[in-house]
């Protein structure tokens, strides 16, 4: 049996990840998992210089899900190159994805070049995040926009790169299509969908930023959904993430049509269920006699 | 594995001590093992749709036993969840968590302001010297006032005045004339502002728990930062992780 996937050139020992932002660079984690198991670490956003993130509260809890607005608080690239990737590097059996952010084409082209000579595996560019006022999502709702930095962040990158796409769109697939114009290597999605919470009792917001982005079990079927979608249109490999709580729910989107999937949410749920989740796709395709994971991909048309 | 875990406790005790408050002793050897006073513990909610983790501050340790003490308000769904467990059930919990007070001082004050009294106890049954107590209570309603009274001497201070100094903390230090070397606090934020504001003034070191809504307990997310005087080692930026850094800082360590 091979859970063995290929994305981009990129050999992974097993189809999970992590989804960026939950898990820092891992090392907070390495207490409750061994990361060598996991197939690839995603690690927290990273811009150019350090950024201070938003004010608190920073989350909010909601039925089956969480709001989160933490404005990609980082260290930047400088303390990141060497403190972060040193770390990772420890585990040589997980692929270290770099998720890269920024507020200009410039400051992702920076990061990206700064990247060029790390011992990374991939990049992710985040073009996606709703809380932060430029930058981000400024990039990932007009696919023209989508495919000009998709282009000029490949112009630059000596690793694979992956565009992180938004849901906070009308259609999905134009995006992704256009990511894919730009000579993206594969696509992640869904990022998180903005929401909002109200304190009834203070008549305030529940996040200082007023908005967040909604994450966990509540989403995920419209990321399934999209997943489908996408996979329907395009020739690259799609991470697939949004409210993966378990086995089952990683095989939904690897049967929609996503390669490789990334856990986000559930990692503030239970530490473990990275691991618990590779374990589950192994058993399921012991039981169901599945030789290679990629017999999977895409298999519900 | 470091010296926090992730495993299931058992309730041995759980009663209720005044309105919306609860103590719950919870059986957990390794936890409890290594667990100090002014650390949390992450507490997991068994209804589903509750995703993160409850951060509930160690109000007692029993290390001989393996168990641990946890007196918390019941605030939402997931606290009220575990007002409702009975003896005998198991609970999930990581911990322990965060750095807790540093043990110091010749002549120490501890102030505790409500839901932040419970982890003062621990705390003043663990100070060498000269331990001086001062609880603020909203009214007359005084849960586990008189816990504290074997470890040192105990000042109230009520909102409403019914009992002790009328008013606050500070009122309570300045009409008793307290003095120290040292600060210890826990309390809402306009609490722990005032206590920095008294430190700064008198020349007294304090140690400040500090609060925030959190979801990993472990310094991934970035969720509870608090701002910070200096840029912080970690982050890179000033801010500090409440629940990795903290959630004891020196006063003057941050802004409030």
């Amino acid at each position: 049996m091979n859970m063995k996937i290929k994305i981009a050139g990129v050999e992974w020992n097993n189809p999970v990840t992590v989804a960026s932002g939950t898990f820092g660079s891992g090392a907070e984690y390495s207490d409750f998992v061994d990361l060598n198991k996991i197939g690839a670490v995603t690690t927290k956003g990273v811009a150019n210089v350090p950024w201070e993130g938003n004010p608190t509260p920073r989350i909010a809890e909601t039925y089956g899900g969480m709001l989160n607005a933490i404005g990609l608080q980082n260290p930047g690239i400088d303390l990141f190159v060497k403190r972060d990737i040193p770390y990772l590097r420890q585990y040589p059996d997980t692929k270290i994805i770099v998720n890269v952010c920024g507020k200009s084409t410039e400051d992702y082209c920076e990061v990206v070049e700064r990247l060029a000579k790390e011992p990374v595996d991939m990049l992710e560019i985040n073009i996606s995040c709703p809380n932060v006022k430029e930058g981000g999502i400024a990039f990932g709702q007009d696919p023209k926009a989508v495919e000009a930095i998709t282009k000029e962040v490949k112009k630059k990158a000596k690793q694979p790169v992956i565009m992180k796409l938004s849901p906070n769109v009308t259609d999905i697939s134009e995006m992704a299509l256009a990511a894919e114009a730009g000579g993206a290597d594969a696509l992640s999605l869904i990022n998180t969908l903005t929401g909002m919470k109200i304190d009834v009792n203070r008549r305030t917001f529940a996040l200082a930023n007023k908005t967040g982005g909604l994450s966990g079990p509540a989403i995920k079927p419209v990321a399934v959904r999209m997943v489908y979608q996408v996979a329907q249109v395009v020739n690259i490999p799609i991470i697939g993430m949004g409210g993966i709580m378990n086995a089952e729910d990683a095989l939904e989107f690897i049967m929609a049509g996503a390669t490789a999937v990334s856990i986000g949410t559930a990692n503030f749920h239970n530490p473990n269920i990275t691991l618990e989740v590779i374990e589950g796709i192994q058993k399921f395709m012991e039981k169901e006699g599945i030789k290679e994971i990629q017999e999977l991909v895409g298999c519900v048309k | 594995m470091a010296d926090k875990a992730m495993e299931q406790g058992i309730i041995t005790s759980i009663v209720k001590v005044t309105e919306g408050i609860y103590s719950m002793w919870v059986r957990e050897p390794k936890i409890s093992k290594y667990a100090k006073p002014g650390q949390f513990i992450s507490i997991y909610c068994k209804e589903g749709s509750q995703l993160l983790p409850r951060p509930i501050s160690i109000c007692e340790i029993n290390k001989d036993q393996g168990l641990l003490r946890l007196v918390y308000r019941v605030v939402g769904k997931g606290t009220e969840e575990f007002s409702k467990m009975n003896v005998g059930d198991s609970i999930q919990i990581m911990g322990p968590l965060g750095n807790g007070f540093t043990l110091e001082g010749e002549t120490c004050i501890l102030i505790g302001g409500g839901i932040g009294i419970p982890p003062m106890l621990e705390l003043a049954k663990n100070l060498d010297g000269k331990v001086q107590i001062v609880l603020g209570y909203r009214d007359a309603d005084l849960f586990l006032k008189e816990e504290f009274e074997p470890y040192g001497e105990v000042y109230i201070s009520t909102e409403d005045g019914s009992i002790g100094t009328k008013g606050n903390v500070i009122d309570a230090i300045l009409e008793n004339e307290l003095d120290a070397d040292m600060i210890f606090a826990c309390g809402p934020t306009p609490m722990l502002k005032g206590v920095k504001t008294y430190a700064s003034q008198k020349g007294i070191k304090a140690q400040i728990s500090m609060e925030e809504r959190m979801a990993c307990g472990i310094g991934a997310c970035l969720a509870c930062v608090c701002k910070s005087k200096e840029k912080d080692h970690h982050t890179n930026v000033n801010n500090k992780r409440i629940c990795k850094d903290g959630p004891v800082f020196y006063a003057e360590e941050i802004e409030l």
